[in-house]
């Protein structure tokens, strides 16, 4: 399906282009690369607010035809049941393709030890679901929604980065990115992983979110909850987390500003329950979204350096 | 608001990294985790004392060495505007990863040591700004708190670089007297330097014009994807993809595509599925044309009644080499890739390389090493529609692809 009247902004002329729109210009462009460049693209989606922000921005790529990308989720079994529901919805709703492998398959299959102790999160383990899925599908590029103000290593990545055929991540040995031309030449077994968002902020996310009028999973927005509270964070109070004789069971107000796996993706308190309301909050935010809310990337200075290496989105 | 896109060159020893923590700092941009984990990293490396150069540090491999490896980004903003700062590293073996960063920019900041003055790294990174056309260089005389905040310091520097410009044909050129470590002239004016009666870094930056630079009356539009619906209410929608490079496209206006000079006329320009008058420079969009003509992905359609691009399969090029374990030959073959199309190409000759320190040219070159900047007359096998790239940046652009590798191996810019 293609765009409705009312996600469709009207466009604006030169002198009126601002930064949001320019910050879209060059996303669509990547899109159309990726299209242009490889023959079995995908997209990694989530059901993450960024994700979603590919979708959207896909959509008005190759309007008015379909997206030409399948869509691929890796699903942790840890998901938030409305980010899933959410997903199904829109996946019906476009028309797209989606595949959906689930890293319980790939635990079970391989015979990986799954991470136990307080903290223990089968994040990491999304690796070995995602290159396998690469493999099976024969993905040639994979778009992301990574940013490049979200984390330090990520910070220095291309656009479009290229992965050799075990998945990894060089940052010594990363292709010089010049002008807008983008090199997705690769052999067979490599892949391409992209990110059209990367000069994208948190904030411009939320802005673009706001403007376009783009519909968002619930969990985005104020809500009543029951948590684990663990060391100051808010964790959704789920089977899949196991709470200690330190941990207390409350019942608060909240939002999430990053969704991913349940066990490393942590609320906060908000009472911001409509898109106007998260921009303010987010504009005057003074803690950066993954230190608020990822649990994985606080353990050490280089862990997504090292998730990157080994093949991580 | 809009956006600007600089480069700042220099190195750490000219306080780069400190003067981006700075700029990120002062104009509030540094959230509280991220200055809590900068004050826990500075307590185990330092005396203890904040160091904001860690703002910009941010693989493990650089923070062990001390150095910045890679090209990093920086995201923040001001009332005025949002800043996509590209922090290139100053060492010469990296010279690849400034013509990288510079290749985008909007603006260069150019680090200078006030008690060193003007020196062999000043003078490259000028080079590179220059060859790369960036429309806007701001020389940041940096550490004025180590001269005594010395006017005549300042300007006998600002005098050799003013000379130095000259050669380089800077178009708009800003000199500041600085102290990135304690924040004169980066937001507010120094009180340290009554006599500086100029802008200070943050209102330049916010400040300067690059609505100008955008090339409005040349419309190249490389065509990136045909999109085809293929449904039966789209049955007959053919829609070239591409992103305006210059100039404007408009319903009605009559087009050329190159290389094969076939003509028609605009019927449509579309945003996002969206029927719009006309579209420019640098937005996203889709021409739907009158007639049903041979277009596909690599074709250049341009505005006719606009001044034409050059058509040929012989380049003079200044190619920047960026490989460090092939060199560039005559008669080595690359794929060239030149807005959104690619062909093989060779290497004719190489007419001479440029010293980037002393801006000599040297002949009698057989092959070009690492960071090496060069004259290369190459021949492609099929013809490319480009601009001369001082006339139009993004037609006059290529690189160059190892054909074995796939690693992009060097910068060409199209004279």
């Amino acid at each position: 399906m293609s765009l409705t009247k009312e996600e469709i902004q009207p466009a604006k002329s030169i002198e009126r282009l601002d930064y949001l729109d320019q910050l879209e210009a060059e996303a669509i462009y990547i899109m159309r690369e990726v299209a242009g460049q490889f023959e079995r693209p995908a997209l990694l989606f989530s059901g993450g607010k960024d994700s979603i922000t590919l979708v959207r921005l896909a959509q008005k790529a190759f309007a008015p035809a379909k997206i030409p990308f399948t869509l691929v989720h890796v699903d942790t079994g840890h998901n938030f049941e409305e980010a899933i529901r959410y997903r199904d919805e829109l996946v019906e709703k476009i028309g797209a393709k989606l595949v959906v492998r689930y890293v319980e398959d790939t635990i079970k299959a391989k015979g990986l030890q799954e991470p136990t102790g307080k903290n223990a999160s089968r994040n990491w383990l999304q690796t070995y679901t995602l290159l396998d899925t690469i493999e099976e599908f024969e993905f040639d590029a994979c778009i992301g929604g990574a940013r490049r103000d979200e984390e330090k290593a990520r910070a220095k990545e291309r656009i479009f980065s290229f992965r050799d055929e075990f998945g990894q991540w060089d940052p010594k040995r990363q292709r010089p990115e010049l002008w807008n031309l983008f090199n997705g030449r690769i052999h067979k077994g490599e892949n391409v992983r992209v990110f059209p968002i990367s000069n994208w902020t948190e904030l411009d996310v939320w802005s673009y979110i706001k403007r376009e009028n783009i519909d968002l999973p619930s969990i985005y927005f104020a809500h009543e909850r029951e948590c684990i509270l663990r060391d100051g964070r808010l964790l959704n109070n789920t089977p899949v987390i196991q709470p200690d004789e330190n941990d207390q069971i409350v019942t608060r107000r909240v939002r999430f500003r990053t969704v991913g796996d349940m066990t490393c993706t942590a609320a906060v308190e908000s009472d911001a329950a409509t898109l106007d309301e998260v921009v303010a909050e987010i504009t005057i935010s003074r803690i950066s979204e993954r230190g608020e809310t990822r649990i994985d990337d606080q353990q050490t200075e280089a862990a997504m350096e090292d998730r990157k290496k080994g093949g991580y989105f | 608001m809009d956006l600007l896109r600089f480069i700042t060159a220099g190195s750490v020893d000219d306080g780069k990294s400190t003067l981006i923590g700075r700029l990120l700092f002062d104009t509030k941009n540094i959230l509280a985790d991220q200055m809590e984990a900068i004050e826990k990293a500075s307590k185990t490396r330092n005396a203890g004392e904040i160091d904001l150069a860690l703002l910009t540090d941010g693989l493990r491999s650089e923070r062990e060495q001390g150095i910045t490896i890679d090209v990093a980004y920086k995201y923040f903003q001001t009332p005025k505007r949002k800043f996509i700062s590209i922090d290139a590293p100053g060492h010469i073996q990296y010279t690849r990863n400034m013509v990288t960063g510079a290749s985008n920019a909007d603006l260069a900041i150019i680090l200078v040591d006030a008690r060193q003055g003007v020196v062999e790294q000043t003078r490259r990174h000028s080079l590179i700004a220059s060859m790369l056309g960036i429309p806007h260089v701001v020389v940041a005389i940096n550490k004025m708190d180590l001269v005594e905040y010395s006017e005549d310091r300042f300007l006998e520097i600002a005098k050799t670089y003013q000379e130095l410009a000259q050669k380089l044909k800077i178009k708009d050129l800003k000199i500041i007297p600085v102290s990135a470590l304690n924040g004169d002239n980066i937001v507010d004016p120094s009180a340290n330097m009554p006599w500086y009666k100029g802008d200070t870094l943050v209102s330049v930056l916010e400040n300067v014009n690059v609505l100008n630079d955008l090339n409005l009356t040349d419309g190249r539009f490389p065509v990136q994807y045909v999109i085809r619906p293929q449904t039966p209410e789209l049955h007959d929608y053919r829609g070239y993809a591409g992103r305006i490079r210059s100039g404007t496209f408009r319903k009605g206006d009559r087009i050329t595509v190159l290389p094969s000079e076939v003509s028609s006329t605009i019927a449509r320009v579309e945003i996002a599925g969206q029927e719009v008058e006309e579209a420019s420079a640098p937005q996203s969009a889709t021409l739907i044309l009158d007639d049903d003509v041979d277009i596909s992905r690599g074709d250049l359609i341009v505005a006719s009644e606009a001044a034409q691009p050059v058509v040929s399969q012989d380049l003079e090029t200044l190619i920047c080499w960026m490989d460090d374990r092939k060199e560039l030959k005559v008669g080595s073959k690359f794929t060239l890739q030149h807005g959104t199309s690619r062909t093989r190409c060779s290497v004719r000759s190489i007419d001479y390389r440029i010293d980037i320190n002393s801006y000599e040219q040297l002949e009698d070159i057989d092959t070009l090493k690492l960071n090496d900047v060069a004259r290369v007359v190459l021949r492609t096998a099929n013809p490319i529609a480009y601009d001369p790239y001082a006339k139009n940046r993004t037609n006059g652009a290529a690189i160059l692809i190892d054909e074995t590798s796939n690693v992009t191996v060097g910068a060409c810019m199209i004279e």
